[in-house]
């Protein structure tokens, strides 16, 4: 079994070198392909070993903790690391047609090596239980996916790739630092190490200066408002597969270091005094209420549901802010449900985007008719991002709203409340206009020769309906999330609690 | 700079110099100061001079970029695969000690073909970011 999780990252770290060496496009999916394959049934073997609580350790290079750098896995990263895997494989398979479509032929082995590379760094970052590896794999992971951004088809891609590029490296910066402060105060690396001797050096000022430089790097990783600004062009322009990929996966993989970072590197009683989680409530607040006001606001599919992942990173902000253990099951179970949700959501718009050529409103009117089963996906998946009861997306808000009443704090569930139905108005704007609004007398632009019609995509279709058809079981029958939530959330409030 | 006869002739006689001393830290790094990195960064600078003064376009006849990217994947997939090896031996991952008889000569196995891995990356993505940079010739 420990075996199994080191493989996690050995897979990818030896696929994506043999993908970029091997120059043909067909191999390069193909290699792809299996590698999630693969990595998909290892996450879903951990998840199944330690969803009960059980904790796997793993020693690399045969080197001791906390001198040698270990991989912990208990349920809360194995969740994670399903998340990541399962949407990779899911986008790779969804994807095949519009990378071929979307990325220059000479470049497409590249596209899918550092494709590969992104989901070895995210996998790192959830497995590794040793923070200077973390960020190695935090930098690992946003190289790539600033190159992945970059081969949008657009020029602005490069633009939005370059902001991202910047606040990222701020954002890894401030995080090294923060690093570099908790080495100096406590002179070790290893995050269960840290947490156990925190009360040695919980005094030191250097700490809380480290906690600060830790945070405000994460929340630039996790677009956490008011540092999201890079995340909605960088979405908007990245290729369909990347954005499907990176919309679901990488900041939710911040927020899980966000989480592990303030319940099991420090202690969650020695930042519950301080203005943090206020803060952390009032930044989830405000970014969900911007972030569905922008979305209300936008005339592109793809621009309105990155502004909607704004906000509802506010939503799993907001429940780490909280402080209490429903409010935190609320974030990880949301983590979760968000992940699939946005990429049913985001596959949608790309089937569109692929058709049509275009993602503006604008020129969708009446889409609904002449493509009912992409708008249906849509429609299908939009109930799961507003919360409609029967939907992942209800569950998650659910225990939210209800980690909100039971600290008393009626001014976040209300502000969750109001968000929920901004997030009604905004995709009932997308609604609207794919089915009840007049078609222009064109719905198909910009279309040059006849092999750049793309009538059908069967094969992206039917992926956009797995991830529809997972909101809705997952609506249905929570126990893989809630039961990895739960036993997380134990963990990590009585390591943080008990010390 | 190509005009300058002493340029010329003294690059010529550098050049396997550096070469030499990037091995040289290559293959002393076990024992005293250097290791992959340097090595790698080193080795490169040796093709950096000389693309200064023969120019980009005779360093590519030299070094073309598919090859370096090659190398460069090679590198990682060299540093992985001991790391594979010692999964497939019994070890944890990039456990050197079980690569040969004894733990000691597997660990001096083991941390050579690591730092000639990096070595190997290290200076070939040097090179091909100087590239990347500095051509003028259309990207392959």
């Amino acid at each position: 079994m420990e075996m199994l999780t080191v493989l996690l990252v050995v897979i990818p770290l030896i696929s994506a070198p043999i993908t970029a060496i091997i120059a043909n496009r067909y191999v390069a999916w193909l290699i792809t392909l299996v590698t999630c394959l693969a990595l998909a049934g290892l996450s879903g073997v951990v998840l199944h070993h330690v969803i009960s609580g059980e904790v796997i350790h793993y020693e690399l290079g045969g080197w001791k903790p906390p001198w040698g750098i270990e991989y912990v896995i208990d349920s809360l990263n194995a969740l994670v690391a399903v998340i990541v895997a399962f949407i990779a494989l899911i986008t790779v398979i969804y994807g095949s047609k519009s990378a071929e479509k979307e990325i220059h032929d000479s470049q497409i082995h590249l596209f899918y090596a550092a494709f590969q590379l992104v989901i070895l760094g995210l996998l790192g970052m959830a497995l590794t239980g040793d923070i200077f590896n973390l960020f190695v794999f935090l930098e690992i992971s946003s190289l790539s996916s600033y190159a992945l951004i970059a081969m949008g088809q657009k020029r602005q891609a490069l633009v939005a790739s370059f902001n991202y590029l910047m606040a990222g490296t701020l954002g890894a910066t401030f995080f090294l630092l923060g690093i570099g402060f908790l080495y100096a105060a406590s002179g070790t690396l290893n995050m269960a190490d840290i947490a156990l001797r925190f009360d040695q050096f919980s005094s030191m000022t250097l700490v809380i200066t480290a906690l600060l430089f830790i945070l405000i790097g994460l929340a630039l990783k996790a677009a956490v408002f008011p540092l999201h600004s890079w995340l909605p062009e960088a979405y908007t322009q990245a290729p369909t597969m990347v954005t499907v990929f990176l919309a679901s996966t990488s900041t939710k993989v911040a927020i899980y270091v966000l989480i592990r970072t303030l319940y099991q590197v420090f202690p969650n009683t020695y930042w519950e005094e301080m203005l943090l989680p206020g803060f952390l409530l009032l930044s989830g607040c405000l970014g969900m209420l911007y972030g569905s006001y922008k979305a209300i606001r936008q005339v592109s599919i793809k621009r309105l549901l990155a502004y909607s992942s704004v906000a509802q990173l506010g939503y799993m902000v907001v429940g780490v802010g909280l402080n209490n253990e429903a409010g935190l099951i609320a974030a990880i179970v949301h983590m979760f449900n968000h992940a699939i949700t946005k990429a049913a959501l985001f596959m949608a718009a790309g089937l569109v985007l692929m058709r049509l050529h275009t993602t503006n409103l604008e020129k969708l009117r009446g889409a609904g008719k002449t493509m009912p089963w992409t708008t249906g996906a849509f429609a299908l998946a939009g109930l799961s991002l507003i919360g409609v009861p029967g939907t992942a997306g209800f569950i998650s808000k659910w225990y939210l709203v209800q980690a909100a009443l039971e600290k008393g704090n009626y001014v976040v569930a209300g502000t969750i409340l109001i968000a929920s139905i901004m997030a009604i108005m905004y995709v009932w704007k997308i609604i609207e206009t794919l089915y009840f609004e007049g078609p222009d007398k064109l719905t198909v632009h910009k279309v040059g020769s006849g092999k750049e019609i793309v009538p059908d995509l069967p094969v992206a279709t039917f992926c956009c309906y797995v991830m529809v058809a997972t909101c809705f079981y997952f609506g249905l029958y929570t126990d893989i999330p809630l039961e990895a939530a739960n036993t997380a959330v134990e963990v990590l409030f009585s390591t943080g609690g008990g010390q | 700079m190509s005009d300058s006869l002493i340029l010329r002739v003294v690059t010529k006689w550098l050049v396997p110099v550096i070469l030499l001393f990037a091995l040289y830290v290559q293959f002393h790094g076990d024992y005293s100061p250097g290791g992959g990195f340097q090595a790698g960064v080193i080795f490169s600078s040796a093709f950096l001079l000389y693309a200064l003064v023969y120019g980009v376009d005779a360093t590519t006849r030299v070094l073309p970029e598919a090859i370096l990217r090659i190398g460069a994947s090679l590198g990682v997939l060299l540093f992985a695969g001991v790391g594979v090896v010692s999964l497939f031996k019994g070890g944890a991952f990039l456990n050197y000690s079980v690569l040969a008889g004894t733990p000691v000569a597997g660990q001096h196995l083991g941390i050579i073909l690591i730092e000639l891995g990096v070595g190997i990356t290290v200076a070939c993505v040097m090179l091909l970011l100087f590239y990347t940079f500095a051509r003028t010739i259309p990207p392959q």
